[in-house]
């Protein structure tokens, strides 16, 4: 079972084509990664998930329900944490989570209290003077306890320190182990590399990319590492080719032999051939994607 | 769940509606307790503020005899109820919606399995229960104050016009509130200039014959004192205009905002 499935999800804002025929599915217990450079469409796609918004057009479905007819219904089994965590002024953290708990017909409960412990959270601390930090986490502890099927977390880590973040990872892989689905979008690479299992890439609101996370990168080609010098520069499928003092390193996607043949034929010293980091396939992606023409999605 | 914000949106307000209610019955009550030193030249400034054309007119002074305590108290005190508590009823109706979205909370909210016409329901109930303890407060202040002077007090009629603030406040509540479901940004601004223009409109109906529509298109008209202590009634067309005006406004903010795209 699917537990998001986006099916042609667009969305417009005025003249703003924010996201385009998106169609997205998330398998049930997966640890998914969303991926995107700013204004990619990441932010709307997670708000057309949770229902803040009405897609100006395609489906979105999560839990096997549609969003636009049983948001509250989805909404009871899913936990949320969003970029921009705020909350209202002069409350405590404690007040903040009773709040919360009421609102899905609960009451704050010992799990509350172990997750405020793990995260290292005071209660009785006001949410206005919580730094960015300790707002996330505060956040998190309102997202996770009530033990949802779905977490939606967009930029979950963000001023939390190291320590903090592996003991919020460590929570998220016990909810994923009792059965939850996690949705996370992050820019931090090593987060989705360590953590997801899949991921999506979106672009100019566009799907670029949809893979298990140890073959998105790799389905670029090859990143090859050359000591020494080899006539590559005219083959086809060589890629971001660099030149180095002391060698070259390009992605190579296509037949070996004729790569091989090259690197024969050259003043080859050593050559590794390895799947390509996914933080370096992003960067390059992200590169690659700014310099484009945002004028390629026009509205009609 | 819809009790749980409503007692939230209380308890959100609760500073709010203290400073607001203290202050404008203070000032309610201090401006009756002046009357006994009003009192003493009472016959010749009566006069002067029933010739003054036009200001007597605006303000209903050349309906009312100033110098009894019905009078003093329909034009000085009213003019502080009604105003204040306008002005009140208006900011918290205007805050209501855009103050979530403004403040980035709406976000959290949303994301809680709460649906939309619930939340409204709630919150709208929270501003009107808002305006009617600052009305308790003024009528408590406006009592208290007359028994205090120990004037003759027509009760009927003091009772009458504080029903009439009562109705006042809640439809620029109202209105207030379905216009916040529009709004983002600058609520505050356009909530209490509306409460403010729409007072001098009715100060404009009072001035000529001619003007006298203009009574249909601000609520403060139906709880003007001057009316109520001499007919002894609300102005009845005026009230049901203002109330109708305050359903499409709750109607058109309850519609949009089950549509609206939450930011």
């Amino acid at each position: 079972m699917n537990v998001i499935e986006l099916d042609r999800f667009t969305k417009r804002y005025g003249s703003v084509q924010a996201v385009t025929d998106l169609t997205l599915y998330v398998p049930e217990g997966s640890f998914y990664g969303f991926i995107g450079p700013n204004g990619a469409g990441k932010s709307t796609t997670i708000r057309a998930i949770l229902g803040l918004l009405r897609p100006t057009s395609g489906k979105v479905s999560v839990l096997g329900r549609d969003v636009s007819r049983e948001r509250t219904c989805i909404l009871a089994e899913t936990g949320y944490l969003a970029s921009e965590a705020a909350f209202w002024p002069g409350e405590t953290v404690g007040d903040l989570l009773d709040y919360s708990a009421r609102l899905r017909g609960r009451r704050r409960d010992q799990y509350t209290e172990e997750l405020l412990q793990r995260l290292q959270l005071d209660p009785s601390r006001k949410v206005d003077q919580l730094s960015y930090g300790n707002r996330k986490k505060a956040a998190a502890v309102a997202a996770l306890q009530h033990r949802p099927r779905l977490l939606v977390l967009d930029e979950p880590t963000g001023g939390m320190d190291p320590l903090i973040q592996r003991e919020f990872f460590a929570i998220l892989e016990e909810r994923r182990q009792a059965g939850a689905t996690i949705f996370l979008s992050s820019h931090i690479m090593p987060e989705i590399r360590r953590h997801c299992d899949r991921a999506a890439v979106i672009s100019h609101g566009h799907l670029a990319a949809e893979d298990r996370v140890d073959r998105l990168a790799g389905a670029d080609g090859k990143q090859v590492t050359v000591q020494g010098h080899a006539a590559v520069a005219d083959l086809p499928g060589v890629r971001d080719l660099q030149e180095t003092p002391t060698g070259q390193s390009f992605l190579y996607h296509g037949d070996p032999k004729p790569l091989l043949q090259a690197l024969a034929q050259g003043d080859v010293g050593d050559c590794t051939i390895t799947e390509p980091d996914l933080e370096d396939w992003i960067q390059r992606f992200y590169r690659e994607e700014g310099d484009r023409d945002d004028s390629r999605y026009p509205v009609p | 769940m819809i009790r749980a914000i409503l007692f939230h949106e209380l308890r959100r307000g609760r500073l709010s509606l203290l400073i607001w209610a203290v202050s404008v019955a203070a000032l309610l009550a201090g401006c009756a307790l002046l009357y006994p030193s009003f009192q003493a030249d009472a016959e010749e400034l009566g006069k002067l503020f029933a010739s003054m054309g036009g200001f007597s007119a605006a303000f209903g002074m050349d309906r009312l005899d100033i110098g009894t305590f019905a009078g003093f108290y329909a034009v000085e005190c009213g003019t502080v109820a009604a105003l204040g508590g306008g002005l009140y009823g208006a900011l918290i109706g205007i805050q209501a919606l855009s103050g979530e979205e403004a403040g980035r909370t709406a976000e959290f909210l949303f994301s809680h399995p709460v649906a939309r016409t619930g939340v409204l329901a709630a919150k709208l109930a929270a501003v009107l229960l808002q305006v009617l303890l600052c009305n308790g407060l003024l009528l408590a202040a406006g009592v208290g104050s007359a028994v205090a002077v120990g004037a003759d007090v027509p009760w009927r009629e003091l009772l009458l016009l504080h029903l009439g603030y009562l109705l006042l406040h809640s439809v620029l509540a109202m209105v207030c509130f379905g216009l916040s479901a529009f709004l983002r940004r600058g609520a505050a601004g356009v909530g209490l200039g509306l409460a403010a223009v729409l007072y001098f409109l009715s100060l404009a109906a009072n001035l000529t014959e001619a003007a006298e529509p203009l009574s249909y298109l601000t609520p403060y008209a139906f709880c003007d004192g001057a009316y109520v202590f001499t007919e002894g009634t609300l102005k009845t067309g005026s009230l049901v205009v203002s109330l109708l005006a305050s359903c499409i406004c709750l109607t058109a903010g309850f519609v949009w905002y089950n549509r609206k795209d939450i930011q």
